[in-house]
């Protein structure tokens, strides 16, 4: 079972790379590219709150942050175009990690309801800021990053394919090692019963803030892919309430705090949102179109495809074995319950 | 891109003249405010659910006025008697359609719901009235009464009165009726409410139409005072949250301190610094706040238990 799901793994992952090489078109590969991204943002931003149960709706914050100090940095230290900015990444990861020490700092002093609502204010304080700080940002004109080259059509988006892909299976990497911790128990008791797990010991206050940094982190690091990639950075684009959304409901698709879930959920929902921008973005009928998927994935599909998925495999395996269990019902939750947390 | 829109007054004297001004414009937009935000916070209390809808709706208010205004000629106020009801039987619908289906996780789905809910409608007052700026007019807006040495619209006077009304309307719908005892009830603990036989999801979707029918009335005055378009919503419930935070989340009096209070910095900032900051030094009173007080002026302590 084990060798199976290896095998699977690397064939998927197999198939990651040679994708942009069989489907050259640079329509496909620029989708493929923002799929990419999403999917390690979402990644990054399941290891706070979809391990620890904290919904954070201001990580556009760290989105924004790294991407302004990969544009910051290009033009201070007149960074020649090509693929030096790649280098880059890490360094704006760790400035959005660091923004997101004091920024943790507060929201969390508070429980879950109004811990939602102190990130949403968080979130506007910083747009303001990127608005109007005109000195560093540059306000609403906004910075124009180096051109990456001469690549041509076809080739132009492979780097950042690749770079896009490294990215998320170092989210990934990350998350798998998070969830098959202590420490990843501990933000997991967190999202179960939080005062339970402070009185069994767990250290809630610093799990949780080093959580909320680690993925800002990631988040930051996505942002600046983003820079480079769409070449320009905006306050309105880079810290975009839009963003929080598309990440959550990618996640909440896909699977809350499952790992897995943030990639299935961002393979089905950016490709058919970069469709809507591209087919009505003119119009205000995207926003319709936006609004009613979301709303369908909220309402028909709550738990996520992958716990749906999960409990139906798992029922129905019970289902073949109950003969044999007599007391079927119990190990079966129980079964649930383990197999959940494997994921 | 944030829109600020000249207070349309004549300013004369000193700085302290000034200040004095920007505290009464403040107090009667505040007043404005606070209708919108208390919707809000009760609607927090009674369902726990966080509608960031209520930013649209409150634009959606506005443009109702509007089309009551292009098409029939009424008078704004008098419009109001049609649009508080329809907003209030369209805040049913929007309850009973999607609210109503959220069964765990409230606050946070209810997020997600009503932010998906606010984005359809923004796309359909798009699609319908454009994205190009309008403002309601009518002679109040137009004409000021002189006070001193400044002049006001008349239609701030006119909006803070409607506040007022519409306020101690909720005050003693909340406080004097049976209605409000079940709504007070159901805000203080939903199973025991229910186990008193009081009708719990009744009096949720009641106050669900309310929130958007005071959101709609305050949506006319702001539309008075301010031009607008469907993504001013965003501007709205940024502000709307963080005065509901630093008052309290679920408290009306909380609400309406933290309205005042906004306003009132808001528009002193603006005077002694920059429009542009306006909103900055309320934030950084809100972060300071927060670090002491997370649960708000007026919040409950611990915060209640999901």
């Amino acid at each position: 079972m084990r060798r199976v799901k290896i095998g699977g793994l690397l064939c998927l992952l197999a198939f990651a790379v040679i994708f942009p090489l069989v489907f050259s078109n640079s329509a496909i590969t620029s989708i493929a590219v923002f799929t990419l991204l999403y999917a390690g943002a979402a990644t990054g931003w399941n290891i706070f709150s979809g391990y620890t149960g904290y919904f954070s709706l201001g990580h556009a914050v760290f989105y924004g942050v790294g991407a302004y100090t990969l544009a910051l940095l290009c033009r201070d230290w007149n960074v020649a175009s090509g693929y030096t900015p790649f280098l880059l990444f890490p360094l704006s990861g760790l400035l959005a990690g660091l923004f997101a020490i004091p920024l943790g700092w507060i929201a969390l002093r508070v429980r879950k309801h109004v811990f939602v609502v102190v990130t949403i204010a968080l979130f506007f304080i910083m747009q303001l800021l990127a608005y109007n700080l005109h000195g560093i940002t540059n306000g609403s004109a906004g910075i124009v990053l180096p051109f990456p080259g001469d690549w041509g059509d076809t080739f132009f988006n492979l780097p950042f394919y690749y770079v896009g892909l490294l990215l998320l299976l170092l989210a990934l990497a990350v998350s798998w090692r998070i969830r098959h911790s202590k420490y990843g128990l501990g933000l997991l008791a967190i999202r179960d019963d939080e005062d339970r797990a402070l009185g069994l010991g767990v250290k809630t206050g610093s799990f949780k803030l080093s959580a909320y940094v680690l993925s800002a982190v990631l988040v930051g690091m996505s942002g600046a892919l983003y820079a480079y990639f769409v070449g320009e950075v905006y306050p309105q684009f880079v810290f975009d309430p839009v963003f929080d959304v598309t990440v959550v409901m990618i996640v909440l698709l896909g699977g809350f705090g499952t790992l897995s879930g943030p990639i299935i959920g961002a393979v089905l929902l950016v490709p058919l949102q970069q469709v809507i921008t591209i087919e009505f973005g003119a119009s205000s009928l995207d926003l319709i179109a936006y609004g009613a998927l979301f709303l369908l994935i909220l309402l028909f599909l709550p738990e996520g495809i992958v716990p749906s998925l999960q409990t139906i495999w798992i029922s129905w395996k019970a289902s073949r074995t109950k003969a044999v269990r007599a007391n079927g019902a119990a190990s079966q939750d129980h079964a649930v319950l383990a197999e959940r947390r494997e994921v | 891109m944030r829109v600020f829109v000249s207070l349309r007054l004549v300013r004369r004297g000193g700085t302290v003249v000034l200040i004095l001004e920007a505290v009464v414009l403040g107090i009667l937009s505040g007043g404005v405010y606070a209708l919108m935000a208390s919707g809000l916070t009760l609607v927090f209390g009674v369902m726990e659910i966080i509608n960031i809808a209520q930013g649209i709706f409150v634009i959606a208010g506005a443009y109702v006025s509007y089309a009551l205004q292009q098409q029939f000629h009424l008078d704004l106020f008098v419009g109001l008697l049609i649009t508080m009801p329809v907003m209030f039987l369209f805040g049913l619908g929007v309850e009973w359609l999607f609210i109503r289906r959220i069964k765990r996780d409230r606050v946070t789905l209810s997020i997600l719901v009503t932010y998906a809910v606010a984005l359809v409608i923004e796309g359909v007052l798009g699609y319908i009235f454009t994205t190009d700026l309008v403002q309601l007019h009518a002679w109040y807006v137009d004409a000021s009464v002189q006070i001193g040495n400044f002049y006001l619209p008349y239609v701030y006077l006119f909006a803070f009165a409607l506040s007022v009304v519409l306020l101690t309307g909720l005050y003693l719908l909340l406080y004097r009726t049976p209605f409000g005892r079940s709504l007070r009830a159901s805000m203080q603990n939903r199973t025991a409410a229910a186990l008193l036989g009081i009708n719990v999801s009744r009096v949720q979707a009641i106050t669900f139409g309310l929130g958007v029918a005071l959101a709609a009335a305050g949506g006319m005055a702001y539309g008075a005072t301010n031009t607008f378009n469907p993504s001013s919503s965003y501007d709205l419930i940024s502000r709307l949250l963080v005065i509901i935070v630093l008052g309290g989340m679920g408290s009306f009096w909380g609400a309406l301190i933290g309205s005042v209070l906004m306003l009132v910095i808001g528009d002193v900032t603006a005077v002694l610094w920059s429009p542009v900051w306006s909103s900055t030094a309320f934030f950084a009173l809100l972060v300071v706040l927060l670090m002491f007080r997370p649960q708000g002026l007026l919040g409950w302590s611990e915060g209640r238990r999901q």
